[in-house]
């Protein structure tokens, strides 16, 4: 992996990436819950050339009947690529990669919902990446809970995921392709930023004890941007549903 | 299969027998919290296999396979061999394991094995070349599980690395016409790197359980595997679990792990060297 640093710049002389981004700055994100009319909740999330689509049925009826908990809801997450998302087309068919972020996602977002107040019955979680450029399972995630809570859906907390990793010896955040190819480390890290509790973490590269440590502060700087963006959306969505409310109500 | 985080309903009023026994101080099984039951590795059970391992970590047991063949490299390394790894289920395991195509735990299995092995890197894949762009050696590593009772994440790592470490491939040289010459009486060992040594704690309440048994998954919040080479660097990391863990609970357990993972490393090192040396003789 580090070999191939030399070949290609990730941070250029003003020590900034390819993207023009700072080693600090996490891309330019847009959110946005409620796109779709069917789910009972949805959002939209573009961060950097990454754009996901999520839906959240439920809690509604499982099927096949057997897989039900008796005493909560089960929580089924699928995260999908499209076929157009990457450079290369992908085969249509789940990958084992998409099996095992499918895993992990859910993993990360399960501790914020309190399924034990559906028992029973299956709330699902559709994860679909239209275009992706690196740190899709994290922009899934981060759109996957406000999705949730668009679906009004009780949560403990919201959940936000951010990657942070080491490129040409520097840290930084917020990874683009590239840069997770090319880069020395990749650390992902899904937090509940009330709760401080973390929900999800994952890594492969290189670093020292000490070199995670920091990483992973970066990571988490990144979170609770996302976060306020998160919290953005919510709150947007739900003042204009309010003034519809109250316009129909005059209308009256 | 069903996994430990389904199994949660049932398992409600075992994890408070289990915190009210942690709270003691005590495990199940009487062992210390950063304490491994015992690990037994037992290298080249296959003979077929070019390098094989079975791992017993107390009651989960694990055997791992390395088999080679020749074929293409991916387009965006034209210069590296391919290294391939697989995990099953082996319906063997325990009760409630249908036999089947891997599921998502096995998969997880695999590639979180896969990450270890890759990033550490253990294997030097350029060395596994043999004509840029066309042909270069395909490593499998097959690893099934044989009797489950939790921490399948070190067994499956220790196997596979056991395997690597001891694997005996033949030399080739290439053709003319490119065509590849295996000479099956001139074996060598695999080009290695650096030794990747995973250690996987659960978290359960406020207690760090390192290798945890099925009964203590099953009652965990998180899980977490850590991944180290021998130069004191983490290499991969994969939580896994229904609950989410504090920051300073996370940083103890890397700490503990990596504390751990020296011990774990004598450990399987001193399995090769004796596998090796009875080879040699």
């Amino acid at each position: 992996m580090s070999e191939e640093c030399g070949e290609v710049k990730l941070i250029d002389e003003q020590g900034l990436r390819t993207d023009g981004r700072k080693p600090d700055e996490i891309r330019k994100t847009i959110m946005k819950v409620g796109v779709l009319k069917n789910a009972d909740g949805s959002s939209y999330l573009e961060q950097g050339r990454n754009k996901i689509l999520v839906a959240v049925y439920g809690p509604e009826e499982l099927h096949p009947k057997h897989l039900a908990l008796p005493d909560k809801a089960l929580l089924q997450c699928r995260y999908h690529m499209l076929t157009f998302s990457t450079d290369e087309r992908r085969s249509p068919a789940p990958s084992r990669r998409d099996i095992e972020l499918s895993k992990v996602i859910k993993s990360a977002l399960e501790p914020a919902i309190l399924l034990e107040k559906f028992p029973m019955t299956t709330i699902r979680v559709l994860v679909e990446v239209i275009q992706s450029d690196g740190g899709t399972r994290c922009a899934g995630i981060t759109a996957a809970s406000i999705a949730l809570a668009n679906a009004g859906i009780p949560m403990r907390d919201l959940v936000v995921a951010c990657a942070a990793g080491k490129v040409d010896g520097q840290y930084i955040v917020d990874l683009n392709a590239d840069e997770d190819k090319l880069g020395e480390a990749d650390l992902v890290v899904a937090i509940m930023p009330q709760r401080k509790l973390v929900t999800l973490i994952q890594m492969d590269g290189s670093l020292t004890l000490d070199e995670f440590k920091k990483v992973f502060e970066l990571a988490k700087k990144g979170c609770y941007e996302l976060y306020n963006i998160q919290r953005k959306a919510l709150l947007e969505h739900y003042e204009k549903v309010a003034k519809e409310v109250s316009q129909d109500d005059i209308s009256k | 299969m069903i996994s430990p985080s389904d199994m949660y309903g049932m398992s409600f009023l075992k994890r408070r027998a289990m915190l009210k026994l942690l709270a003691k101080g005590t495990r199940l099984d009487g062992r210390e919290f950063h304490e491994y039951r015992p690990v037994k590795i037992n290298i080249g059970v296959v003979e077929k296999a070019s390098g094989s391992a079975e791992v017993s970590i107390g009651n989960t047991v694990v055997i791992a396979g390395v088999k080679w063949d020749i074929g293409e490299p991916f387009p965006d390394t034209p210069d590296e061999g391919v290294l391939v790894t697989m995990a099953e289920f082996l319906p063997t395991s325990a009760s409630f394991i249908e036999p089947g195509p891997p599921d998502e735990h096995a998969i997880e299995l695999a590639r979180v094995t896969d990450r270890g092995i890759r990033h550490a890197p253990l294997i030097d894949l350029k060395k596994l070349c043999l004509i840029p762009g066309k042909k270069v050696l395909t490593v499998f590593v097959d690893i099934y599980s044989e009797n489950y009772d939790g921490n399948l994440f070190d067994a499956a790592s220790r196997a596979a690395v056991a395997s690597i470490l001891t694997c005996k491939i033949p030399s080739f040289k290439v053709g003319e016409d490119e065509n590849i010459e295996v000479d099956e009486e001139q074996l060598k060992p695999m080009p290695i790197v650096k030794v990747p040594i995973s250690v996987t704690l659960v978290n359960i309440g406020d207690y760090i359980l390192v290798d945890p048994t099925f009964e203590e998954e099953q009652v965990s919040d998180v899980r977490l595997t850590f991944t180290f080479t021998e130069d004191d660097k983490i290499c991969a990391i994969q939580k896994g679990g229904p609950g989410g863990i504090s920051e300073d609970l996370l940083m103890e357990a890397v700490d503990i792990a990596f504390k751990v993972s020296k011990e774990q490393r004598k450990l399987l090192m001193g399995a090769v060297k004796n596998a090796q040396k009875e080879n040699d003789t």
